[in-house]
């Protein structure tokens, strides 16, 4: 376990120092760079004005000296600072993850546990209207983009009906402190994190709505019902046990996407996360704020598909560490 | 003057949306001011920095001008009038000018403002900075100096006819000399609470959601400023930010913050208030840039059939959603010494066709890139448009897609065939028209320059001789006489005076009042209650 545990934390730091190489160099592959930008925005700019930015920025040192720079810089923990807003890239990063890790964290939940029911209650009663209906909503929403999802939801649920507030991530201006301050997240949090989280549900329904169905017909379920198991009981932890495991897989892909995964949304929805921060950044030739979201993306990405292997092990006993 | 001007802009509007009718009226008397109350705006896209010394983008200025001041600003007609500078002189040989400054104006920290400080903008921090006061310094200022603390004294190497018309908020904003004196501009720590002179304080940016500004107590005009609070929400979908319009979520729309189709819509709804003033002073013109460098469009027929070939109108009415005029020179409608009487080049594809058979070019041999602006679906239309006319002419177009990085990298590189670019003209033709036609100002780097090549020594004397020019009079013959020589080359083809609506509720009283509009500090904005 230990040796599997150092193994896996060595070939992290290699992927991740690969990928921080290969996107320093892919980003030095775009046309532009932040200087121009800049200039570009202010509608004026000469050409001596425009080196002496590059020249604060650092851009006038050869390729591989700057990535020399960048990377000893993030092995010591700095991630730059960022040429636009000048402000340390690390503490741009800080101040927008909470706000997509609380709206992705929540698309996540919401998915999964009302993927696994109605996937399960598909099944339960397969070929009845209720499994119909359950499969052609899974359907629409696995076929229907986002944004439009999106829109569609905001005009209905804010203007239409005015329940649910159409963007922000909270009342601004109100002033609001503890519990009244959660509920009022809350209140915010519920459109962008279901729109989010439909596609999931829909994918995870279909799962393991197919998944159930396969198991279902197994020798050991028929088994347990001649014993006389009751029917709740071969469902819950007969058949979703052993029929779990595709829907875990899928699963530990979006945890994948936790940090990058919400650009759309957070567009819509005016949520200030990490995804507009990216956006922006990639836009403006933002080199260091890029590349730290990249960095913080790929570090997710490494630690969630460590956990998963290890609750593999879990869920299906079966599978041993390799 | 200025209210009259807005009204009348707001009449036209209004006109054309019966609904709004009688928001007219309630135009309530200055004495019935409600002071209080918090005005919501919407800042986009998010600026990258409040410091209006080190980045001038337009979301900069439009929430540093409420923090920051500059010695003067300008009326609808782009005379000057006082802010930091209660009153100024000039020397009869133009080589002298005398500001006198505010009295009892404090920094938001409580030190007092200075003529160290403008001293100190003018010699120091935005000769590093700013791209267009370097400029100027270099060329024109021998020295500026402080006699008292009340007095500031510019004098010039020689005349410069535009000084006096640089001193706006963008173009020369001035910064505390005890945070910055001595220290690395762009990393000074203070960056992040900015401190000013004007009506508001920094308080809070929660980036990504919004950026709150305080009424300044000690403002240095009693009374003011009538709010007390300012909130400027980031909202990056358009639709959105209509959305928290028609909601009454915020109370301001500016110019750009909504979709051409969705002003219309919004104009239209009671209670509704718009205006394309207070964009005077930055006059932005959308031009095609032909790169002369080609033989085809070295051609001034060409250029001239190219210019016939376009129907501008439409291009304003139907792709553009009327925001915009026609342009009629290289000097925008709205630029100082703009000349009215120019040699036009009206929609008429006969006339088009009929200039190229005169040339002997066959147009076929010479395929050309057409490079549009990566600015959303407006433009894409207008790429289209333009590549349909030019079609129809005879030339073979495709076009080249790009975004904002790889458009300023291909301009600065003079690595296109035609391209859209816009320019604000900041008022004076020697400040924002000129360096597009400077022979000397054909270098790479700068999507702001001379990118297309065009050289022409009576130009560039012309220009020179209005520039150095000790009187109006003089500058303004100069200018009449290289606008008819422009308009006779055509080195671009100038497409529209682009216009922006400011759309506000009825409520929000005196909001845009001088050439500058929305970066106006608000100190006499307030909300009829």
């Amino acid at each position: 376990m230990l040796s599997f545990t150092l193994q896996r934390i060595g070939k992290a730091v290699v992927v991740i120092i690969g990928v921080i190489i290969l996107n320093f160099l892919l980003i030095k592959l775009a046309p532009g760079d932040p200087a121009a930008i800049l200039a570009g925005e202010a509608g004026s700019g000469d050409p001596q004005y425009l080196e002496n930015l590059r020249a604060q920025f650092g851009l006038d040192r050869p390729v591989p000296v700057q990535l020399w720079n960048y990377l000893s810089g993030v092995l010591t923990g700095d991630l730059g600072f960022s040429y636009r807003n000048q402000v340390p890239v690390l503490s741009l990063i800080l101040e927008r993850l909470p706000a997509t890790l609380l709206l992705t964290g929540a698309a996540f939940a919401f998915s999964l546990a009302t993927g696994v029911l109605f996937g399960v209650m598909a099944a339960r009663y397969r070929g009845s209207a209720l499994d119909s209906i359950i499969t052609t909503l899974a359907l629409v929403f696995y076929a229907t983009p986002l944004f439009w999802i999106a829109l569609m939801s905001v005009l209905l649920f804010s203007i239409n009906l005015g329940w649910l507030p159409p963007f922000d991530m909270e009342t601004i201006g109100a002033g609001y402190t503890g519990w009244r301050r959660a509920l009022d997240i809350a209140h915010h949090l519920i459109l962008p994190a279901v729109t989010l989280g439909l596609f999931y549900t829909a994918v995870y329904t279909r799962l393991t709505r197919a998944s159930m169905l396969e198991v279902m017909g197994l020798d050991f379920v028929k088994t347990a019902r001649a014993k006389g198991v009751p029917n709740k009981r071969i469902i819950r932890r007969h058949v979703l046990r052993n029929a779990v495991l595709p829907v875990f897989t899928f699963a530990s892909m979006q945890a994948g996407q936790l940090v990058g995964g919400a650009i759309l949304t957070e567009t819509v929805f005016a949520w200030p996360g990490i995804g507009r921060l990216m956006f922006d950044a990639l836009m403006q030739r933002d080199y260091p704020v890029l590349l730290g979201v990249f960095l913080v993306t790929a570090i997710v990405v490494v630690i969630v598909n460590f956990i998963a292997d290890l609750l593999y092990r879990i869920v299906d006993p079966r599978i041993g560490i390799a | 003057m200025l209210r009259t001007l807005v009204r009348l802009a707001t009449a036209a509007i209004l006109a054309c949306a019966p609904v709004a009718g009688p928001a007219m009226a309630q135009d309530a008397p200055a004495a019935e001011v409600t002071p209080g109350g918090a005005l919501n705006m919407i800042v986009q896209p998010e600026p990258p920095m409040l410091i209006v010394g080190l980045n001038t983008q337009g979301p900069t200025l439009y929430v540093a001008g409420q923090i920051y001041q500059s010695l003067l600003t300008y009326d609808a007609s782009l005379n000057p009038l006082p802010q930091l500078a209660k009153s100024w002189e000039v020397s009869e040989d133009g080589l002298t000018y005398t500001f006198s400054l505010q009295e009892g104006v404090k920094w938001h920290d409580g030190e007092p403002f200075t003529s160290a400080d403008v001293v100190f903008a003018a010699t120091e921090f935005l000769v590093d900075a700013h791209p267009r006061w370097r400029l100027i310094a270099e060329a024109y200022v021998e020295s500026v100096t402080a006699p008292d603390d009340l007095t500031v004294v510019f004098k010039m190497k020689k005349p410069f006819s535009a000084f006096l018309y640089g001193f706006e908020l963008s173009s020369f904003p001035i910064m505390p000399k005890h945070i910055y004196q001595g220290t690395d501009y762009r990393t000074n720590p203070a960056n992040s609470t900015p401190i000013g002179t004007g009506p508001f304080k920094f308080k809070e940016w929660q980036r990504g959601s919004f950026i709150h500004l305080v009424r300044n107590e000690d403002y240095w005009k009693d009374g003011k400023p009538y709010l007390d609070e300012l909130y400027f929400r980031v909202i990056p979908d358009a639709a959105s930010r209509s959305i928290a319009f028609e909601q009454g979520t915020v109370d301001v729309l500016r110019g750009g913050d909504v979709e051409g189709f969705a002003i219309r819509t919004l104009t239209a709804l009671p209670g509704v208030e718009s205006t394309t003033a207070g964009w005077e002073y930055f006059s932005p013109q959308m031009f095609i840039q032909p790169n002369l460098r080609l033989e085809v469009f070295a051609d001034r027929n060409i250029r001239k059939a190219m210019y016939h070939a376009l129907d501008r109108d439409f291009i304003v009415n139907a792709i553009f959603f009327g925001q915009g005029k026609a342009a009629r020179g290289p000097f925008s409608a709205t630029t100082m010494f703009h000349d009215p009487d120019l040699q036009q080049y009206p929609f008429d594809m006969d006339l088009a066709k009929k200039l190229v058979a005169e040339s002997g070019i066959d147009l076929s041999k010479h395929p050309i890139r057409l490079m549009g602006l990566p600015y959303g679906s407006t433009w894409d239309r207008l790429a289209e448009y333009v590549k349909q006319q030019l079609e129809e002419l005879g030339f073979v177009v495709t076009i080249q897609a790009v975004d904002a990085g790889g458009w300023l990298q291909n301009i600065g590189s003079f690595n296109f065939d035609l391209a859209f670019n816009f320019l604000y003209q900041f008022g004076h033709p020697a400040q924002g028209v000129s360096r597009n036609y400077y022979s000397d100002n054909i270098v790479q780097g700068t999507h702001a320059g001379n990118n297309q090549a065009y050289a022409n020594p009576e130009v560039d004397a012309l220009f020179t001789k209005a520039a150095d020019a000790v009187n109006q009079e003089d500058a303004a013959a100069a200018y009449t006489q290289v606008q008819e020589i422009l308009a006779e080359d055509v080195p671009l083809l100038w497409t529209f005076d682009m216009q922006n609506t400011t759309i506000y509720r009825d409520k929000v009283k005196n909001l845009v009042r001088t050439a500058i509009g929305l970066n106006e500090p608000m100190d006499d904005v307030w909300i009829a209650k």
